[in-house]
């Protein structure tokens, strides 16, 4: 069994609404020289040594991202 | 069809009644999609959200039928969460986020048509414009450059919002289509404007009287 972590972030052309939101609180928590803020998903996947590069490659491509509005990067 | 979390499947079946067809309700765990000829995806929160909206309903049993179905030409409408579901299928290109003033928004919504010659829109006029509800939280219609270019030069943006621009969708694109027009997906919301008691208008009864037209060729 090993622990793959998939991160899955909005492609940067395309708005991030909550990762305002958040940029937004950080002003009023008296927080200076933060400049942005883009929010993701990070993903925790237990697998079996069985389970290819290919395989977590298009688990990722096809549910855990949206390629179209998404990036995400694997580590295993 | 029905996914766990839809809300306005019931609302689907009566426009489609009201415009004299028989609406036969579908569970999205049935791959056999009965006897339909044109399939309805209707609005609401399929599995919470989760993930992304319409991410999980995407990979459903009945979906896979119904993406058979429509690139064999069977016509298919996603409103709302449907059309985002449409988009995670890749039936239809872009994609829906949240909506740009992070706000969800309910209102009676100006559209202009912009294709009237969809299985869905073939009772409109082209350039006219209607009122039906828009009632949205990830409305944000969102492609690259390209790819909207292409939708606007191959005439695939079926409305537009009129006004302000109630989400942040790109270029104001309210509804597309995909090239052969039978599948179309809209953020709007036809079926809660298909009889004077419950909408703001009857405006959206002929995107349900298109597809009549389309399949059986029953005039309005």
């Amino acid at each position: 069994m090993a622990r793959v972590v998939v991160d899955v972030v909005m492609k940067p052309e395309i708005l991030d609404p909550q990762g305002q939101a958040i940029l937004g609180a950080l002003g009023r928590l008296g927080i200076e020289g933060v400049r942005g803020v883009r929010q993701g998903k990070h993903f925790e996947l237990d697998v079996d040594e069985s389970v290819s590069e290919e395989t977590l490659h298009r688990l990722a491509d096809t549910l855990l991202a949206n390629p179209v509005i998404e990036d995400f990067s694997i580590h295993r | 069809m029905t996914f766990p979390g839809s809300l306005d499947d019931r609302d689907a079946l009566r426009a489609v009644r009201l415009a004299g067809a028989e609406p036969v309700p579908l569970w999205h765990g049935e791959k056999w999609l009965s006897d339909v000829v044109a399939v309805v995806l209707p609005g609401g929160f399929s599995y919470g959200d989760y993930l992304r909206a319409g991410a999980i309903a995407r990979f459903s049993p009945a979906m896979q039928s119904v993406i058979d179905g429509a690139k064999n030409g069977m016509p298919v409408l996603g409103i709302c969460n449907g059309f985002q579901v449409l988009c995670e299928a890749h039936l239809l290109p872009g994609a829906l986020i949240r909506n740009d003033h992070r706000k969800f928004v309910c209102r009676d919504q100006r559209l202009r048509i912009e294709n009237a010659e969809t299985a869905w829109t073939n009772q409109y006029e082209a350039g006219q414009e209607i009122v039906v509800p828009l009632k949205n939280g990830e409305g944000g219609y969102v492609a690259d450059p390209a790819t909207l270019d292409a939708l606007e030069a191959d005439g695939r943006v079926v409305a537009r919002y009129l006004g302000d621009n109630p989400n942040g969708s790109y270029r104001a694109i309210a509804g597309i289509t995909n090239e052969a027009g039978n599948v179309v997906g809209l953020m709007p919301h036809p079926e809660h404007a298909v009889e004077e008691l419950t909408g703001p208008s009857t405006d959206g009864l002929a995107f349900f009287t298109s597809v009549l037209q389309k399949l059986v060729g029953i005039p309005a």
